[in-house]
């Protein structure tokens, strides 16, 4: 593995040479909105669409969760078309997602929230329709609750349940608007293969999969 | 009596998919190919068939499932004795199908991908049956009924009690 270097928004810094950008950027302090990445995933999802980057030689701006560092990249996060793709990326999540901060068991914890504050945007976003679930909220399972219309359907708690965990209850089922995290038949939590080793509360970056011992 | 029908249902069901299995070798890949056949087969996916194949693939049960209820072709419920295609393909669009869509829905009292109470009809829109010079176009069970009026919805189901009340004394197992 040959350590090589590259430019970060004109930080200078040492990677090993096929390391995906976004871990890179991450180690060395210069945040990128991400939701979907996890560092042991091999091949991210890429389905959240918040680590838009600038590479200098492309022409658009690409993801920098699946994008391998090489010799020389010069890196820039925060250009306007960037930001902007980044804010929609976030405003289009928002419109599924209730915004409900005081009352959810994330509160300050969230990854919404930290990202809404590095863009500089609101939480409450007004430009797109809201298409909330209003789906029930599960909570059936003695370890944790699950509240699908928070789900932003980042795929982390089914990748470290699957390949991680090798148990393989949680899986997305539907498609589009009506995508939803579940298990098989769409069962309760609590009726499902369960090895209760929480992994997929730990993971969630947003307040659906909670810890019932952490809710209020 | 009910309960007893439904074991052997399933039974029935697990057989059937056994069979099909047969057919397929257990490579991921033909998770779509299968559950194609299962539902040709039955009708429909039941969960027994999706765990079945499941473990045939050697994948968890709940991948199936989101592979089943991903795509619209996949029935999760069994449909009617009478299955109700409505077209809405884009000549059946353009001519009003929707509203041969809503007639059926009004009448059945179901909506689309519903099943009526007795069972009886099931109720469908698919794209394109392939006689676009009829449009609109409805396929109750396989037998096309071309230039739909709504009014012609009632016409159906009249004739379809007709035939039932005539055939109704010989035991009803009628395809």
């Amino acid at each position: 593995m040959k350590t090589i270097t590259l430019t970060i928004d004109e930080k200078t810094v040492e990677a090993t040479e096929g390391e995906m950008l976004l871990w890179v950027a991450l180690d060395n302090d210069i945040y990128i909105p991400n939701l979907c990445a996890l560092k042991a995933r091999p091949l991210p999802d890429a389905n959240c669409r918040l680590c838009w980057v600038d590479i200098e030689g492309r022409s658009a701006p690409v993801t920098a969760c699946n994008e391998p560092v090489y010799n020389g990249m010069v890196v820039k996060t925060g250009t306007e078309r960037v930001v902007r793709l980044q804010q929609t990326a976030l405003e289009l999540i928002l419109s599924t997602h209730p915004v409900d901060c005081g009352r959810c068991g994330k509160n300050k914890r969230c990854e919404l929230q930290k990202i809404a504050r590095h863009l500089r945007t609101k939480l409450k976003q007004k430009r797109l329709r809201d298409i909330s679930k209003r789906l029930p909220i599960d909570s059936s399972h003695s370890l944790f609750s699950y509240d699908p219309n928070k789900c932003v359907l980042c795929g982390r708690c089914i990748w470290v349940c699957k390949e991680e965990q090798k148990v393989g209850t949680l899986h997305f089922a539907y498609r589009g608007f009506a995508m939803v995290v579940t298990a098989f038949g769409g069962a309760p939590l609590g009726e499902a293969d369960c090895t209760m080793c929480g992994r997929c509360v730990e993971v969630c970056p947003v307040g659906s999969l909670i810890f019932k011992n952490a809710e209020k | 009596m009910r309960q007893s029908s439904s074991t052997t249902d399933e039974k029935e069901i697990r057989e059937t998919v056994a069979i099909i299995l047969q057919n397929f070798s257990p490579l991921k890949e033909n998770l779509i190919p299968i559950l194609q056949s299962v539902q040709s087969a039955v009708g429909y996916i039941p969960q027994p068939a999706m765990k079945q194949v499941a473990s045939f693939l050697a994948v968890p049960a709940g991948e199936v499932f989101g592979v089943a209820t991903f795509y619209n072709q996949f029935r999760l419920i069994p449909p009617g004795k009478h299955p109700v295609k409505v077209c809405l393909g884009t000549a059946c669009h353009v001519k009003g199908g929707n509203i041969i869509l809503e007639e059926w829905k009004r009448r059945l009292g179901i909506d689309e991908g519903g099943v009526t109470q007795d069972r009886e009809f099931s109720l469908d829109r698919v794209a394109c049956v392939g006689c676009c010079a009829l449009a609109p176009v409805v396929l109750v069970e396989e037998e096309v009924f071309g230039t739909m009026s709504p009014s012609a919805v009632e016409g159906i189901l009249l004739r379809i009690r007709i035939e039932k009340e005539r055939r109704s004394g010989c035991g009803g197992n009628e395809e």
